[in-house]
């Protein structure tokens, strides 16, 4: 197990090695000139030439990116160009919004697809198999922000039970901010739902048709309890990794899903920072998530290496 | 359908294919929109791009089939060009992810556990890494906002999706005793693999083409919906949303059209794909009813 949680350390830490460069380097080749940016059109060239230094824009490319790298690792991101704040602080306060939107999805989509996906296998081919394939079926297809401007015409507009948008603060009181963020978790957790649902159900399907599944029956057992004991256990293995996969997605899905309903998360501040050029903003925000999808793919990894032994010494 | 199966290979893959209820009911639904999107070359019932301010915001009629927006422009021709848009950008992305990631995997699998498979396994697995609206949100950041920048962020992202597939099932193949003997004869690896692993796994990366296809099309709406697409006046699926989004109260209908004119595209290629997997691969079929 030592030998070979070093060597997927090391693998881990290479891969977010070359994806920093990666990031440093796309941004390095945009036009234009931050610091004239910010300073607007009639800035004097020495005011520029002064923030330029400031800022570190003079120093060698290679200088500058083990600055970025260091600052990173002190969670030191810089300072936005344009709110002139640390960018850590506003990162900070942006990923209250979307962590806890990412993971309240995929609370319901766990909650919904499991059972679904269970029922569908256990009722293989009856007319509640063929209703729940077909339903995932749609799910997979519906955009989840057309599918949040449903939720709002329903819930918002016509029912009146939630508002369409916008995020009171956590300070508003749990239930306020948690009611906030539920329309937009239900558009985020649907098409995942669909997906994780399928696969719960073709991975029963798979157990099921197990030896051990035969023996259980035969000595006794009934169906129902079979698959509690023994097939639905066995089949999460590859339930749970696509459940640690959807995590990085539901993410960066949330970037597109705060904009439907002007949440202030982490996905608003990189359009914003997109617009207004703020390209410090957008490299950290999309270093934070690529970061966030390679440490989660490398502790799936890691999970199924506990809890399947073969795969230690073929990796 | 598992009975019977081989006289209908006899009578071609087309005739198996039609066999299939959900590869008919997908194929149908595709060719519409290819359909609409080819017509709206020569004919849209009215310019997609004229503005009419007497006529905004009108709901389906018989003049209007699916309504006006809020700048008086016939949804129904809009969505007929939006098609064309779409279905481009999602076409010539799988054909990017295509022509890079099944020559890399096919060479990853020829030259397994070599330097060069873990070079190209790896950067794969960097790419991965970075969610198809990311690779969007950076080359945007760049280059700006482009209908070409968003074909070429998707395309990114399906390059490892085909190097993985291509890869992992060239391996299989390489074991086979046809291909030994193919080495026996003096055929080199980049031969036998254009000539024997290509052909075998064709039926896999055409089952993969569309899935990516219909990701590609929900990946273009969320992009130009955000507006990091086709920018206007072309009309795009995406944008047509992002405009009903603010009038969702005063006209539903505006959301509703290009709406379900995405899922429909996308569960058309979906049910085209598990309807060509479960020809391509019968055993899986029999264990699946």
């Amino acid at each position: 197990m030592v030998p070979y949680l070093l060597k997927r350390l090391i693998s881990l830490l290479l891969s977010l090695l070359a994806a920093s460069v990666v990031i440093f380097l796309v941004l390095q080749v945009v036009p234009g000139d931050p610091a004239s940016y910010m300073l607007g059109m009639n800035a004097q060239p020495e005011t520029v030439e002064a923030l330029r230094q400031q800022m570190g824009l003079n120093e060698p490319l290679v200088w500058r990116y083990l600055t970025w790298i260091a600052g990173l690792a002190h969670g030191n991101f810089g300072i936005s160009y344009t709110y002139k704040v640390p960018i850590g602080e506003l990162i900070a306060q942006r990923l209250w919004v979307s962590l806890p939107l990412a993971i309240y999805a995929l609370l319901l989509s766990t909650l919904i697809a499991l059972p679904v996906g269970i029922i569908s296998a256990a009722k293989r081919n009856s007319a509640s198999d063929y209703g729940i394939m077909g339903a995932t079926q749609l799910g997979i297809a519906v955009p989840n922000f057309w599918f949040a401007m449903l939720l709002v015409l329903f819930f918002s507009i016509t029912l009146r039970w939630f508002s369409a948008g916008g995020f009171p603060g956590w300070n508003a009181g749990f239930f306020v901010a948690l009611k906030a963020l539920t329309l937009p978790a239900i558009a985020l957790a649907l098409p995942q739902a669909s997906i994780l649902a399928r696969v719960m159900r073709s991975s029963l399907l798979d157990t099921l048709s197990e030896d051990y599944i035969r023996t259980a029956r035969a000595k006794g057992l009934t169906r129902g309890q079979t698959l509690v004991r023994h097939a639905v256990r066995n089949a999460m293995i590859p339930v749970l990794t696509i459940i640690g996969l959807q995590f990085s997605f539901l993410l960066a899905g949330a970037i597109i899903i705060e904009n439907v309903f002007y949440l202030p998360g982490l996905g608003r501040l990189v359009f914003q920072g997109i617009t207004q050029r703020d390209l410090i903003v957008v490299q950290s925000v999309v270093m934070l998530l690529v970061f966030a999808v390679i440490v989660i793919t490398f502790l799936v990894d890691l999970a199924y290496a506990l809890v399947d032994p073969r795969l230690r010494s073929r990796a | 359908m598992s009975v019977g199966f081989l006289p209908e290979r006899k009578r071609g893959l087309w005739a198996a294919a039609f066999q299939s209820k959900s590869f008919a009911l997908g194929f149908a639904v595709t060719a519409i929109f290819i359909l609409a999107a080819l017509l709206s070359f020569v004919w849209t019932p009215y310019d997609a791009t004229a503005l009419s301010v007497a006529e905004k915001l009108k709901g389906p009629s018989t003049v209007h089939w699916f309504g006006t927006d809020h700048f008086g422009r016939d949804i129904f021709s809009m969505i007929m060009v939006g098609a064309r848009t779409s279905i481009a950008v999602a076409f010539v992305a799988v054909g990017i992810g295509m022509a890079a990631g099944v020559p890399l995997g096919l060479w990853a699998a020829a030259k397994q556990g070599s330097l060069v498979d873990e070079v190209i396994m790896r950067a794969n697995d960097l790419v991965f890494a970075f969610p198809a609206l990311l690779i969007a949100i950076l080359i945007t950041a760049v280059f700006g906002p482009s209908a070409i920048n968003a074909i070429i962020a998707i395309g990114i992202f399906n390059i490892p999706v085909f190097a993985r597939l291509a890869r992992g099932a060239a391996l299989t193949l390489w074991t086979r005793e046809y291909i030994f003997a193919a080495r026996v004869a003096g055929k080199g690896a980049l031969r036998i693999s254009a000539e024997h692993i290509l052909p075998n796994i064709l039926n896999l990366l055409i089952v993969q083409g569309t899935i990516q296809f219909s990701l590609g099309i929900l990946a273009d709406a969320a992009l130009s919906y955000v507006g990091l697409g086709a920018q206007p006046p072309t009309p795009s699926w995406g944008r047509m949303l992002s405009d009903a989004q603010t009038m969702i109260s005063l006209a539903p209908h505006m959301a509703l059209f290009p709406g379900a004119a995405i899922v429909l595209t996308v569960l058309g290629l979906n049910l085209m794909g598990d309807g060509l997997r479960d020809i391509f691969d019968p055993k899986l079929q029999r264990s699946r009813t």
